[in-house]
């Protein structure tokens, strides 16, 4: 399959990408690319310029302090699955990349590709949303309960450059998936961590976009316990629906993969 | 950019993807186009040491990288040992999705040594074979890991 013509170009810096997106107004960043030369090669896609930042060293980092860990957007999946400090700090994110695609994928795919494109099953932005993780751009910072306002859409506007994303250590944290076995992409899956403020709990691949799950976390952080939960249903309202799975199958899931994420959180 | 050690430069356009450049332009033809969807792994090569599909990223993004294919295994006409593996345990049948296999393969001892069956499996979730059922495939690698975790110690 071959995409539709466009200019490559490789940007040298954060600031060489912004000139460059400022010059051409169709143009699209490219990252890992595992989502974005799909799309072009099926034709959905057709930007005028692609500005390459995945070489960019700067993008490209894993950094502790005492209370977060903070991942430079073009850092891959493999690094974050791999990285010690994250295995450590916060083994459900490691867990999470490890799970990303396949090997292939995760030497490519990035932590800024995946949130920028929030595909309503990737599973990034269960991380984002459920470790309450911060998103920085070129221009500011951006919680995750703002970030993620759609369907492929987030709060990134023209021009803006995801750079890192600042994820707090939570107490305890899991992440569990419930894959579509042939894609491997989440049918539901579901982010749950026990914060200092309280249980957070995200689930993505049910829905159009990630969300949250009030009535658990209210439950979760009274009584940290898949019993807690137990009963508890998702509204069946504006969940997916298509021939891998119903509303209904769905909302169960998420049910069944946050009581699993519960009992085995770490 | 360096292919299988040797360097080597052509014109290409933009759009032209990795697996094209290296099909088409290098004639390097042991590189399949299975799914051309990055879902089979038929074009696994190796860019700067990690294995990617290369039916899913553009060759002008390889520029100056060092690129590995199956025709890069082989050392003075001796079969890698994941080859000799692969042929000694028939893992492959029709044989489309063995270059893919075996790059993943040797991408897989060497980021983990130690493998199990399990994790084989697990590890070979983006390579898709049509017709071993995979069996012989996980005891090709198996058996590579064993022969090569021997030669190294």
């Amino acid at each position: 399959m071959i995409t539709y013509p466009f200019k490559y170009r490789r940007a040298k810096s954060v600031a060489d990408a912004e000139t460059l997106l400022k010059g051409s107004p169709d143009a699209k960043l490219l990252a890992g690319g595992q989502t974005l030369i799909a799309a072009m090669k099926m034709r959905l896609a057709s930007p005028s310029d692609l500005i390459d930042i995945s070489n960019l060293k700067e993008l490209s980092y894993i950094r502790t302090s005492a209370d977060a860990i903070v991942i430079g957007a073009a850092t891959t999946h493999f690094e974050v699955a791999t990285s010690t400090e994250v295995t450590k700090r916060i083994p459900a994110l490691a867990y999470l990349a490890s799970i990303i695609g396949d090997p292939a994928v995760r030497h490519k795919g990035t932590l800024g590709g995946s949130v920028a494109n929030n595909d309503p099953a990737a599973d990034y932005p269960a991380a984002v949303l459920g470790l309450n993780a911060t998103v920085k751009t070129n221009r500011r910072s951006i919680a995750a309960d703002e970030f993620f306002t759609g369907m492929f859409s987030t709060a990134l506007s023209d021009g803006e450059i995801i750079t890192e994303v600042s994820f707090p250590i939570p107490k305890k944290a899991s992440y569990k998936k419930f894959p579509n076995p042939a894609s491997r992409y989440a049918m539901a899956g579901v982010f749950v961590a026990q914060m200092n403020a309280g249980v957070r709990v995200a689930v993505t691949g049910a829905g159009p976009c990630v969300f949250r799950v009030p009535a658990m976390e209210a439950a979760l952080t009274k009584s940290f316990s898949a019993d807690a939960i137990e009963g508890i249903a998702v509204d069946v309202n504006g969940l997916n629906s298509d021939i891998h799975g119903s509303a209904e199958y769905r909302a169960h899931l998420v049910g069944v993969m946050a009581r699993r994420a519960v009992a085995e959180a770490a | 950019m360096t292919v299988n050690g040797k360097a080597v430069s052509a014109e290409a356009e933009d759009r032209t993807l990795l697996v094209y450049f290296l099909r088409e332009q290098l004639r390097l033809t042991g590189t399949h186009i299975g799914c051309d969807t990055s879902q089979c792994g038929a074009c696994v090569v190796h860019v700067d040491g990690r294995a990617v599909k290369s039916c899913s990223m553009f060759a002008v993004q390889a520029e100056g990288a060092q690129v590995t294919t199956i025709e890069g295994l082989a050392k003075d006409g001796k079969l890698h040992p994941v080859q000799e593996a692969f042929r000694d345990n028939h893992g492959l049948q029709c044989g489309f999705c063995t270059p893919g296999m075996i790059m993943t393969a040797v991408d897989m001892i060497r980021r983990k040594p130690n493998l199990d069956r399990e994790t084989i499996r697990h590890e070979l979730e983006g390579n898709i074979c049509r017709c071993t059922g995979y069996h012989n495939i996980v005891s090709s690698i198996e058996d590579a890991a064993k022969r090569m975790s021997g030669a190294t110690r």
